[in-house]
């Protein structure tokens, strides 16, 4: 064993908090990625995570609390989305990139002002691409909380979210009320992505949302089995990464150790490559290439 | 100065022209993701002491070739979502691993036109040049496979190789952008221009010129804000691109109405 | 139930279609169809939703290689990139937010797949000036594509599969969400095309009724099996019976024909949907 786990690491309290607070945000980022992928909202994650980098800056700026920042801005961004145009893929996609650039530019004058006025140094690091290591234990019951909101949502607005991700149009015409329900995910959407930015840095906490998600969705096909698979692959994934973290200081003879974000995004996507692998796809009996075309959807890209 | 003055020319010029079929084929995902990955090239480029340009041009290629890759099986989206994520995550790591840290990372981001040399101009108008050269090659065929991607391929313009090729001269126009505005914010200069432009022509070659005089304005704009008031350059073309955006749209509305 | 070679307008065979099938994902979906098309004939591919009629049009532009069976095309063997056939598909989405006027999509049809910039010139002009005149879409030639009717985007994309001088015009259900107004004229219109210029059209539908009046041929496929002949031929209880694998009655009412299924396993699917004709 000595050798997997280097000397400390069942001791060390940061371990112990990134150990917990990973868990608990691969989880989530694992259920809400996984409607996500099924949505065809992988661009309006990602932009979140960018909304909620303005947000973290912003926080820091103001001496807050870096998760109610990611949260926080991250609803806000997700309200302006929504507003301003969700009918046409084309025109969506669109959107999404202007609030994503608006908020960009503003993450830019953040950070800009947080090292000059308030001369912290690490700001940027760590607000893109986190430290878990450093997360501080009080934060955990907010983390707990955050969660159960966002896994409550999803649950409260479970079958109306599964009709209209497959077709707005039999939702509507069961009288669901698709643009709420759309908001209402959004929303949970940008609470997730706050809680991963918090573990493993805003830019890349889109790994956390989409990899294990997509993964699982290529292993079955049943979208509630597929949110156990992703938030499974999820939490395995951030643990290992974790350990690697942990681990890679003792690598080598530089004596530092390489992010734990690095690693979670590294093992996510091996993971998302293995399952494309034929065996895997024998095993599970699913074939993505032998789809007749005549069904193959359109592409929002192509 | 002068030196910021004509980089950013070139790099309005070409943001302008490539971002005009970004817009029109619907890539702005991967016009977003390609940059992130030139991010990475930038960092592993400076810890190993290498031309940072070399970098650049390296990993954007293997992003966008990553993403022509991964999204011909699977989905499109979650393929340049996780190409993205991939390449920032190396360029951490790299970056964890160089000395300076910080200040490397956030210009690297979001974008340092004021400490352009003159030295750089040249290869930059080079590569701006194959650039352009590449988008009048392509013109055609691009636009049709843009537009009817179905009667293209009946036509034999393959819609997968078409948005290889595109990806690829993305991959140029970022490399040669990514120094003077980030890797963060050419998204900007690439997506708010010509989304402007289509509301105020019914023309492609027109919408081409105007899209890259809005974001020539963007430019100049932003390097005169940010070196009145010392605010980053990426702040102020974040907000000009949103804004012309918003002015687009306003004026289409209007025409529509009136 | 095979092909009976009377071709009205006769001046040759364009394409010839030999036993063709296709299994998709272990599915069969043409099962050995044959069919032959003779220069400026109008022909109407039938069939419901998923009979495979789209396949049956990829197989002849090339996309799709049939496991079995061969497409010929002036008695040459159908290559990737054959240009004397014009294509418009199905649910083409043009997005109004594109800049682009119809004679610019019109333009592209002459050379869209040849690299570099199209120079401006008098001569291209003209062409699509003519081309927009004769497809009767000159009065919104400067209009932005996307914001255009469904009727008008058909007419701007038929102008665009026809400025290239095809031989052959395949279209994949051109009528579907047109109202009967705008059918008719399209239909008229595309008949008028065949005749004057020659060109011969395959076109796809689901209806059977608006096309009876101009089709030379019809080619109706069920289940991924085809019949074709004229429409005397084919569309008659003991053949559609024998190609759905069940009884079917043919009835003819006013002038209009409906194909009713019996109380068959496959039940409705199979019937082609005719709204138009569906008697109370």
């Amino acid at each position: 064993m000595h050798w997997v786990f280097e000397p400390g690491f069942f001791s060390s309290q940061p371990v112990h908090v990134a150990v917990v607070v990973g868990g608990v945000v691969a989880v989530v980022s694992g259920v809400v990625g996984v409607f996500t992928v099924v949505r065809g909202q992988s661009f309006a994650g990602h932009t979140l995570t960018d909304v909620s980098t303005a947000g973290g800056s912003g926080a820091f700026l103001l001496g807050l609390n870096p998760l109610l920042g990611f949260v926080g801005i991250g609803v806000v961004g997700a309200g302006t989305m929504d507003l301003i145009g969700v009918q046409r893929v084309r025109g969506r996609d669109l959107a999404t990139g202007i609030v994503l650039g608006a908020a960009t530019g503003l993450a830019a004058l953040f950070l800009y002002l947080d090292t000059t006025e308030r001369a912290t140094t690490g700001a940027t690091q760590q607000i893109l691409f986190g430290d878990i290591f450093i997360v501080d234990p009080s934060t955990i019951p907010v983390v707990v909380i955050f969660s159960v909101i966002a896994l409550g949502a999803v649950a409260a607005i479970y079958r109306p979210l599964l009709l209209s991700s497959m077709s707005s149009d039999i939702a509507a015409a069961q009288g669901v009320p698709v643009r709420l329900v759309g908001l209402l995910f959004m929303l949970a959407l940008a609470v997730s992505v706050g809680l991963s930015s918090l573990a493993i840095g805003s830019i890349l906490s889109t790994a956390l949302l989409i990899g294990p998600a997509a993964t699982a969705l290529r292993l079955t096909r049943r979208v509630g089995s597929a949110m156990v698979v992703a938030s499974v692959i999820g939490v395995g994934a951030t643990w290992l990464g974790v350990l690697l973290a942990y681990d890679s200081f003792y690598w080598g003879s530089s004596q530092q150790s390489l992010p734990v974000s690095f690693f979670i995004v590294m093992v996510t996507f091996a993971l998302y490559l293995a399952s494309g692998l034929p065996v895997v796809q024998t095993v599970t009996g699913r074939r993505a290439s032998d789809r007749p075309t005549e069904e193959e959807p359109r592409s929002p890209h192509s | 100065m002068t030196n910021a003055w004509v980089i950013a020319t070139i790099v309005a010029v070409i943001a302008g022209v490539v971002g005009f079929f970004v817009v029109l084929r619907g890539s702005a995902f991967p016009a977003h993701a390609i940059p992130n990955g030139a991010f990475a090239g930038a960092a592993g480029a400076n810890l190993l002491g290498a031309n940072t340009l070399v970098g650049l041009g390296v990993f954007s290629l293997l992003a966008a070739l990553g993403i022509g890759r991964l999204g011909r099986r699977g989905r499109h989206d979650v393929a340049t979502a996780l190409a993205l994520v991939v390449m920032l995550a190396l360029g951490a790591a790299f970056l964890s691993r160089s000395s300076e840290y910080e200040p490397v990372i956030y210009s690297l981001l979001f974008g340092e036109v004021l400490g352009v040399s003159s030295t750089e101009i040249f290869p930059v108008a080079v590569l701006g040049l194959v650039c352009i050269a590449a988008v009048i090659f392509l013109y055609r065929p691009l636009m049709l496979s843009s537009v009817v991607p179905e009667i293209a391929e009946a036509r034999g313009v393959r819609a997968d190789r078409m948005e290889m090729a595109f990806l690829v001269v993305l991959a140029a126009a970022t490399t040669i952008t990514v120094p003077v505005v980030g890797a963060l914010l050419i998204f900007s200069l690439m997506i708010g221009p010509p989304a402007a432009a289509r509301s105020f022509t019914d023309r492609p070659p027109l919408a081409i010129l105007l899209s890259v005089g809005i974001a020539l304005v963007t430019v100049w704009a932003a390097i005169a804000s940010s070196y009145e008031s010392n605010w980053p350059i990426g702040f102020f073309v974040g907000a000009i691109g949103a804004f012309s955006y918003a002015v687009g749209r306003g004026w289409a509305a209007w025409r529509r109405a009136a | 139930m095979t092909d009976a070679p009377r071709p009205p307008n006769d001046g040759g065979e364009i394409l010839a279609v030999d036993g063709v099938s296709v299994s998709l994902a272990g599915r069969q979906i043409l099962d050995d169809v044959t069919f032959r098309v003779g220069t400026g004939e109008f022909t109407g591919l039938i069939g419901s939703n998923g009979a495979g009629k789209t396949t049956l049009l990829r197989v002849i532009l090339g996309l799709q290689r049939p496991a079995a069976g061969e497409v010929r095309m002036l008695d040459q063997p159908r290559g990737r990139r054959n240009r004397s056939i014009g294509y418009v598909p199905q649910k083409v989405l043009l997005d109004p937010d594109m800049p682009m006027r119809a004679r610019d999509l019109v333009a592209l049809g002459i050379d869209g797949h040849r690299f570099g910039f199209p120079m401006p010139s008098k001569a291209r002009r003209a062409a699509v000036d003519e081309m927009l005149r004769a497809v009767a879409a000159d009065g919104f030639a400067d209009a932005r594509v996307g914001n255009l009717s469904g009727g008008e985007q058909q007419r701007v994309l038929i102008a665009h599969a026809l400025i290239s001088r095809p031989r052959l015009l395949l279209l994949d259900e051109p009528l579907a969400n047109l109202d009967p107004g705008n059918r008719e004229e399209i239909i008229g219109l595309l008949r008028r095309i065949a005749t004057e210029q020659h060109i011969a059209i395959v076109l796809s539908a689901h209806e059977i009724n608006p096309l009876l009046p101009v089709m030379d041929r019809i080619v109706y496929i069920a289940a991924g099996r085809a019949a074709s002949g004229t429409t005397d031929e084919v569309v008659r209880t003991e053949v559609l019976s024998a190609l759905y694998g069940h009884h079917v009655d043919v009835i003819h009412v006013h002038g209009r024909v409906l194909v009713v299924g019996g109380p068959g396993e496959s039940g409705e699917a199979d019937i082609p949907a005719d709204p138009a004709c569906r008697v109370g």
